[in-house]
């Protein structure tokens, strides 16, 4: 649990972070909140010379929530969960950031290194997915917007490039319908298996609605699937099955010490199930 | 003599025994003040780290350290090689076995220690265990205890090639370790065979860790001018680890300090002296200069002591009324690669032998086979005295199952089975005397509590409602009475490497009035700063608040065998309590000096002698504390000192009856714990507060190890457990509501009746739990399924009973 040696940066500006990444290029990695490479760097299977610290940032702290809601990306999961703002225009946020480990590491953990790490088990990767999130990535070659939608894919691979810091999050206000429904073993592990769901609707009918899975793949999965065969129906008990058989169609569990991929399977689909139920009882 | 008007009010002053005082330890642990191992600096220290195995089985075939001892900083690098002319490349273990402190041609199991590198700094040690080059052809591997019996098993302990006769009798495989037998084999079989009703299942008792908060170190510091060693570590038993370094090392026990500073948490997994002492002893012998090790977190769960793993095979025969005729036990007990378990020398299963529990059972037998597998080796009691919790485990989960068999209420087949209060003292048919005991009233207390038969109606209810489609939960009464066995021992049949396991006090009173008591004992958040003072308040009439209590320094404390086993109280604390009754008996004579009647004209009240008849005329312990400093009295020597070793008769036999309500998501595998009730009976109960602490300490504990808390191996030997993720510490999210209650049934052999209570909530709090999952499927035909009940497994049960369509 001892990190090898590094060197530490903390830049006051991005344009001073992605300086830092060109100059180091490979040996430097960013650091936001910690969470995922600190415990990484303290089992040494990650070891970057230089840690490139974005505490120092102030450009990209802040979150907007008119009709178009941006974060930025260094906003801890806790702020998230205490923005008034927020709640009220997207409170799916907060509902699933309450059930990211527990108080302490939501102090610190931020919603980009959440999105931008690239880890399946995270919880905001799959959300930024149902919510149809744009990230908004800085490098030498300027701002660039991406679609959360095409931004996964490989384990800790994204399309987020080595000299880029991603800055923040966006998405239209969503749906009013939301559920964000985890099965965890404990505090602080990752989700067995978790669904994001939104739905809107109009007359008692779904109009819109919009389904993504955590840690059931080795990517977080959007299932466009699963939203169409909600879309026009009551969501009635065959509806939901349709939803819940096209989702389990698009992922892909392994077996782990939370259990078999049978087991999986079949909680991802109940997860699915239960948060269905509760979006539509919103929408 | 009759109370005094004011003697009610002077005895609360005295903070004594049934006191719910708060915990003097609590002001520096809560502010961060405490001492640990890892808090000690000492000028020009070094820092050891150990090369791990990655393998479970392997052989070294050549260690290469060049490039580590080339890194600036790097001090030395330590194999077998280095400690063999020492006679140090093997140390003994606790249980008449031998281990390897560093691996000796070959490792055997993974996490184990290959190398102890030794750096001026942790970063630079960290970075230079990298640059150890090992090279290992690895061996086939075998981590299951049925496989690892099989003729053409892999020979695992070549060191013991051609070895017949181990430390506890003979040896029928090259990986067998011992076979231990109790009572009567023939008898218990035709009982149980000429029974109308007969139970019989095979109750797996996972391996789990017991985890405390701290992980193990030391630091160990050679004075070579004066000639004297200083280790301080994370010891549950400094006395023990003192003279264990005296006879590995040859250095002279008197220039041996041994010192247990703050220890957070133990739970047994500290009792064990491991390959990071002895090389932080060597390393400060070689160098001259302090040296710490501190493991981490995934060290210590793989490579020091684990706990359980037992396979434990049961027969249980009844009549069909419900008597229960006779028990047969069988265990294959995993001990790993070295046989390191934490047993008094002639027990090498502990005391297994408690296995017929709370019930008056005519003849039982009970046989356990140890046997090596490539696993690291352990085997403590993790919170329960030695093997209890496995022996309670085992009769808990055989009684629901005869229950089953027999269509019976299992709650009212315990009450059919219990031993009565009048057959206490009650020899079992494995051969203990238990002490005192009143099962039926704290059983019928209990199911009153938390209204069983109310219970019993709502879980009828809900099957029906389940059948209907109404409900996706069900709901588990899990129910528990469990008799512990703690307090080793008396020294006739318990020892520790050959030390009687006696414990001892020590108290000395100032002239002022005010004391310090010194024990053999060391707390590992127990609490004993607190109780043990409040032991004395009662005997000696100082008030709790103007006692010091410590321990854990074997310069100053007196010889003892530690803490564990819950056996501070019925050992030490009884040790406490003789040592206050000779400062009364020589402040009796003080006091009769100083008022000029016959030692046989006073009588003691609460903190002071009164002559009687005329409790006008009294000296209190204060006034006689200083009397015994500044007066020269006839015939008596002067200060006011004690000591006392206590070789306890018998052991202490607490117990309780724990009830818990779970509701179980048949689906997701979910659980959640309704109510859980707890009721013990420790006997005397010294502080209210402490033992309620102790009990959700024990039920957590219990709760984690039920419902998901394991060490678990792939077939390759690999821990796939071996961080906080995966082994599951519950935080207070997961952890229920407690609702503890007692009765209070003596102990007739203590001196102030006390039975300990540390570890009953583990013993008992653990079938309590698997039970309740099991009962939450007994009306769809389950008997028996293993823990830990993880949501996956208990989604397994109810999918193989076809309860998910």
């Amino acid at each position: 649990m001892i990190p090898a040696r590094f060197d530490y940066h903390r830049p006051d500006s991005v344009a001073a972070a992605v300086g830092l990444l060109q100059q180091h290029g490979d040996e430097a990695r960013v650091v936001a909140g910690g969470h995922s490479l600190i415990p990484m760097m303290k089992l040494r299977m990650a070891a970057p010379a230089h840690l490139v610290d974005l505490q120092g940032i102030a450009a990209l702290r802040g979150i907007e929530a008119g009709e178009r809601i941006r974060i930025g990306a260094m906003v801890t999961q806790s702020e998230m969960i205490a923005h008034a703002g927020l709640a009220e225009a997207a409170p799916i946020l907060a509902e699933a950031a309450r059930q990211i480990a527990d108080p302490q590491v939501r102090n610190l953990g931020t919603v980009g290194g959440n999105v931008a790490n690239g880890d399946p088990g995270n919880d905001l990767p799959a959300l930024m997915l149902c919510l149809d999130a744009t990230f908004t990535l800085e490098g030498p070659e300027g701002v660039r917007e991406v679609a959360a939608r095409g931004f996964y894919e490989a384990p800790y691979v994204t399309a987020r490039e080595e000299e880029e810091i991603l800055t923040a999050v966006g998405f239209d206000r969503p749906a009013r319908g939301f559920a964000y429904e985890k099965q965890k073993r404990k505090i602080g592990d990752y989700a067995t298996a978790a669904a994001a769901v939104l739905i809107g609707a109009e007359g008692g009918r779904v109009v819109s609605a919009s389904v993504a899975m955590t840690n059931v793949a080795d990517v977080p999965v959007f299932s466009a699937a699963a939203g169409e065969a909600l879309v026009s129906t009551d969501c009635a008990a065959d509806a939901v099955a349709a939803a819940v058989a096209a989702m389990q169609g698009d992922i892909d569990p392994v077996e782990d010490n939370r259990g078999p991929v049978e087991f999986k399977r079949h909680v991802a689909g109940v997860i699915l199930t239960r948060a269905i139920a509760r979006a539509w009882s919103r929408a | 003599m009759k109370d005094l008007p004011d003697s009610a009010e002077r005895r609360a002053n005295l903070k004594g025994l049934g006191c719910a005082r708060k915990r003097v330890e609590d002001a520096r642990f809560t502010q961060g003040k405490g001492n640990y191992v890892d808090d000690i600096k000492l000028p020009g220290m070094l820092f050891g780290d150990f090369v791990r195995s990655p393998y479970a089985h392997a052989r070294v075939k050549s260690i290469d350290a060049s490039a580590a001892l080339a890194l600036p900083g790097v001090v030395a690098v330590l194999t077998a090689k280095d400690l063999e002319p020492l006679g140090l490349h093997w140390m003994p273990t606790l249980a008449g076995d031998k281990q390897m402190v560093l691996a000796d041609g070959k490792v055997l199991f993974q996490g184990q220690e290959v190398a102890f590198v030794v750096a001026t700094d942790r970063y630079i040690a960290a970075d230079a265990v990298e640059l150890v080059e090992v090279d290992y052809e690895d061996l086939p591997v075998v981590v299951d205890p049925f496989k690892a019996q099989e003729p053409d098993a892999p020979v695992l302990r070549e060191d013991l090639a051609g070895v017949t006769e181990g430390a506890h009798g003979p040896r029928r495989h090259h990986n067998h370790i011992f076979t231990w037998e109790q009572g009567d084999a023939e008898g218990a079989t035709a009982a149980i065979d000429g029974s109308e009703v007969i139970a019989e299942e095979t109750i797996y008792y996972h391996r789990t860790h017991p985890c405390p908060l701290e992980t193990c170190g030391c630091v160990a510091s050679m004075d070579k001018v004066n000639g004297k060693l200083t280790v301080w570590g994370t010891f549950q038993a400094p006395h023990v680890v003192r003279t264990v370094a005296s006879l590995l090392s040859g250095i002279d026990e008197h220039n041996i300090r041994v010192v247990s500073p703050d220890i957070g948490g133990g739970f047994g997994n500290k009792v064990g002296v491991y390959p990071g002492y002895v090389c932080s002893i060597v390393a400060t012998i070689v160098t001259g200069k302090p040296v710490k090790w501190v493991e981490d977190r995934m060290e210590n769960l793989m490579a020091t002591a684990f706990a359980r793993d037992y396979w434990m095979k049961g027969r249980i025969g009844a009549t069909r009324d419900g008597r229960i005729t006779g028990l047969h036990a069988h265990v294959t007990a995993d001990h790993g690669a070295f046989d390191a378990c934490a047993d008094p020398t002639k027990f090498p299963a502990g005391f297994f032998h408690i296995c017929t529990g709370s019930y008056d059972i005519p003849v039982a037998y009970c046989a356990v086979d140890g046997v090596y597998t490539n696993k690291a080796p352990g085997g403590v009691a993790y919170r329960c005295s030695f093997r209890v919790t496995e022996a309670a485990y085992f009769i808990e989960r055989m009684i629901e199952i005869l229950a089953i068999r027999l269509g019976m209420d299992a709650a009212e087949l315990r009450r059919i089975n219990f031993i009565r209060k009048d057959q206490f003292p009650y020899i079992s048919a494995l051969g203990w005397e238990y002490d005192s005991g009143d099962y039926h009233t704290a059983w019928d207390k209990a199911l009153k509590a938390v209204d069983y038969e109310g219970l019993r109606r709502e879980q009828a209810e809900r099957v029906e409602a389940f059948r209907r489609g109404e409900t996706r939960k069900l709901l588990g009464i899990g129910l528990t009475h469990f008799t512990e066995i703690v307090g080793a021992g008396p020294v006739k049949n318990c020892d520790i490497l050959g030390m009687g396991m006696f414990d001892s006090c020590e108290i000395r009173i100032h002239p002022t009035g005010s004391a310090i008591a010194r024990l053999g004992t060391i707390s590992q958040g127990q609490g004993h700063a607190t109780t043990f003072a409040q032991i004395l308040a009662s005997e000696t009439g100082i008030p709790a608040d103007k006692i010091t209590i410590e321990e854990g320094d074997t310069d100053t404390a007196p010889y003892g065998l530690g803490t564990y086993g819950s056996r501070s109280t019925p050992v030490a604390g009884a040790a406490t309590a003789m040592a206050g009754r000779k400062i009364r008996a020589k402040a009796q004579m003080i006091a009769a000096y100083l008022l000029e009647v016959h030692d046989d004209d006073l009588e003691w009240d609460v903190d002071r002698f009164a002559v009687k008849g005329a409790p006008e005329r009294f000296k209190t312990m204060a006034e006689i504390a200083y009397a015994a400093y500044n007066q020269a009295i006839p015939g008596l020597e002067p200060g006011l000192e004690a000591v006392s070793y206590y070789d306890p008769p018998n052991m202490t036999y607490p117990f309780g009856a724990y009830i818990c309500v779970m509701e179980i998501d048949v689906d997701t595998g979910e659980w959640q714990v309704r109510q859980f009730y707890a009721l013990d009976d420790c006997g005397t109960r010294i502080n209210p507060m402490i033992i309620e602490g102790q009990v959700h300490g024990g039920l957590t504990e219990a709760l984690a190890i039920a419902m998901g808390q394991e060490i678990a191996y792939d077939d390759m030997g690999n821990v796939r457990t071996g961080t906080l993720m995966d082994f599951f510490l519950p935080t207070a999210w997961e952890t229920p509501n407690y609702q503890t209650d007692w009765t209070e049934t003596p102990s007739p052999h203590h001196p102030i009746g006390a039975k300990g209570v540390g570890e009953s909530p583990n013993v008992g709090g653990v079938p309590a739990f698997s039970n309740a999952v099991h009962d939450a499927f007994r009306a769809f035909g389950l008997t028996q399924t293993h823990m830990p009940h993880d949501h996956w497994r208990i989604w397994r049960t109810a999918r193989d009973l076809g309860l998910h369509g």
